[in-house]
């Protein structure tokens, strides 16, 4: 017993210190996006990695996600003569939750991993030491406009997420459930609110920053050799995931409270 | 404790014949990570014009010694100084200006691998926004220097082991650092490259002057160092006259943590400690 004891006191304290690094390492991401230089040049570089390389996967999660949930809510609703209201079910669902968060998991699972093996792998080669023994700050350079292009760039994709997935919706609606197309926009159209659509919105601004910082934190802490890229990487999947669904959680509930008193 | 030796009151001298602090100053610096002390009371300077060879057998910590010259890591106790400034909890912001003071060439070169060889020669004079002509002329005058103008715009996947070694150098030396730092820069190296590496590095300290430090556990290497100088008539290097060695160089040897040794090589090579007699045989 005092065996199992010790182990989980010694997970504890590492889980504790995991969190307190993560969390200086976030404040070091943001503040440098304040200070100069400033490499706009690199944040265009991974606005066009992050953002134009992630648009083929977003649009094919979106429109089939789309497609499924009037696929579904289509019968279900027949049952109670209710099928004029699948667009509302469709836009609401994909605006409010389902675009931002599979978005977020769709661009977690290209580009934190990206991120944590291109770290990575400049870590163990030490690239890394090398730009600071050149003079550049590395979270400047590297850091910085991966978090500020993965923000930009998430935010960006949910919108296109929205607007793929109820035309997808409305594919599916009409030519395999025979429904008016007129009737399935205008639905759509009249359930949103603007307190919906911030609320979708608001959570992929959170998603990009676990994305973008999970991504590079455990890049930049790999530790040995190409084992440890490949570690990292997993990670980093795995952690912006769980953080991903878990902030939407907490944030769902927040926004709700706030725009409806939920 | 390290042998007190000539050298040490060479190096001292020189220091102070040149009105000037030390370009690099350790004083008794110790770092652990897990397990036993990397470093243990260290103690050294490397003057102006000086070049210092630190001998020592594989994962003694030669490589995380010359990391904390450059403030690429911190020390648990003792103090640095770099060009006469503590460095030893300087932030890091301070520390980026004045590491851009000094050339560091990395084990493996480090060349960054998405870049081509021209953008890693001037990535330091790209970073200060000097017109591309004038980065341009200064990477064919790098390039030149280490012979390797022809890979001006190849990726480091194309270059061989040695050339990457050679471009490595070329950016150390393309903003005339005042300091330069090597990392066992021929390591894994056959022995060919590894004189095209030393004949490379002696050009650089008898051409430029520049203040060295250079880490290896190849003896061969330490000893062609001291034992030649560059002939620019012949643009090769040269045999000292035999009994000769070059004056501004001397050597550490670092064992179990500690500095063991400091001095000249006529020290060095008559020696009794255990270790240094074992190493050199």
């Amino acid at each position: 017993m005092p065996f199992a004891f010790d182990n989980l006191d010694t997970l504890a304290k590492r889980m504790l210190f995991a969190v307190q690094d993560y969390s200086l390492f976030c404040w070091e991401a943001v503040s440098s996006l304040f200070r100069s230089p400033h490499y706009w040049p690199d944040v265009m570089t991974q606005c066009d990695l992050i953002g134009v390389g992630s648009l083929p996967i977003v649009v094919l999660t979106g429109f089939f996600t789309g497609g499924v949930l009037a696929l579904q809510s289509a019968a279900s609703l027949a049952q109670f003569g209710a099928q004029a209201y699948t667009g509302r079910f469709v836009s609401l669902s994909m605006i409010r939750e389902l675009a931002p968060v599979l978005t977020g998991l769709m661009v977690s699972g290209r580009n934190a991993s990206g991120m944590a093996s291109e770290l990575g792998s400049m870590v163990v080669t030490e690239q890394i030491d090398a730009m600071r023994a050149l003079g550049t700050d590395p979270m400047k350079k590297l850091v910085g406009p991966r978090l500020l292009s993965t923000v930009v760039m998430l935010f960006l994709l949910t919108i296109i997420s929205d607007t793929v997935g109820t035309a997808g919706g409305a594919a599916v609606a009409v030519f395999i459930s025979h429904q008016n197309g007129t009737q399935y926009f205008t639905s759509a159209y009249q359930a949103l609110g603007y307190d919906d659509i911030a609320q979708g919105l608001t959570k992929p601004l959170f998603f990009g920053f676990i994305i973008a910082t999970v991504g590079c934190y455990f890049g930049t802490k790999t530790t040995g050799g190409t084992q440890g890229v490949g570690r990292a990487t997993t990670q980093a999947v795995v952690v912006s995931s769980v953080l991903i669904i878990f902030c939407d959680f907490i944030l769902s509930r927040a926004l709700l409270w706030l725009y409806s008193g939920i | 404790m390290a042998e007190p030796t000539h050298a040490q009151s060479h190096s001292q001298s020189a220091a102070i014949g040149a009105e000037t602090h030390p370009v690099v100053l350790f004083e008794n610096v110790c770092l652990r990570f897990e397990g036993p002390p990397v470093l243990e009371d260290v103690s050294f300077q490397v003057a102006s014009g000086e070049t210092r060879i630190l001998l020592g057998p594989a994962g003694v910590g030669k490589s995380v010694l010359l990391k904390l010259a450059n403030g690429l890591l911190r020390p648990d106790c003792g103090r640095i100084f770099l060009f006469g400034e503590e460095i030893t909890s300087m932030p890091e912001d301070e520390l980026l200006k004045l590491r851009t003071r000094t050339g560091m060439v990395f084990q493996e070169g480090a060349l960054f691998d998405s870049l081509t060889v021209r953008d890693n020669v001037g990535y330091q004079l790209m970073e200060r926004h000097l017109p591309v002509d004038e980065i341009d002329q200064r990477v064919h005058e790098a390039l030149r220097f280490v012979e390797l103008e022809h890979t001006y715009a190849m990726l480091p996947a194309s270059l061989s082991g040695g050339m990457r070694r050679r471009v490595a150098i070329a950016r150390a030396i393309i903003d005339k650092p005042d300091l330069l730092l090597y990392d066992s820069p021929t390591g894994g190296l056959d022995p060919v490259t590894s004189t095209t590496i030393d004949e490379l590095i002696i050009k650089e300290r008898d051409v430029y002057q520049t203040p060295s430090l250079l880490v290896t556990h190849r003896l061969q290497d330490a000893f062609t160092m001291v034992s030649h100088r560059y002939d620019a008539a012949a643009n090769q290097m040269v045999p000292l006259p035999h009994g000769q060695n070059n004056a501004n160089t001397s050597f550490l040897v670092l064992h179990q943590g500690k500095l063991i040794f400091d001095g000249s090589t006529e020290a060095l090579v008559s020696s009794k400690d255990p270790f240094i007699m074992e190493f050199l045989a």
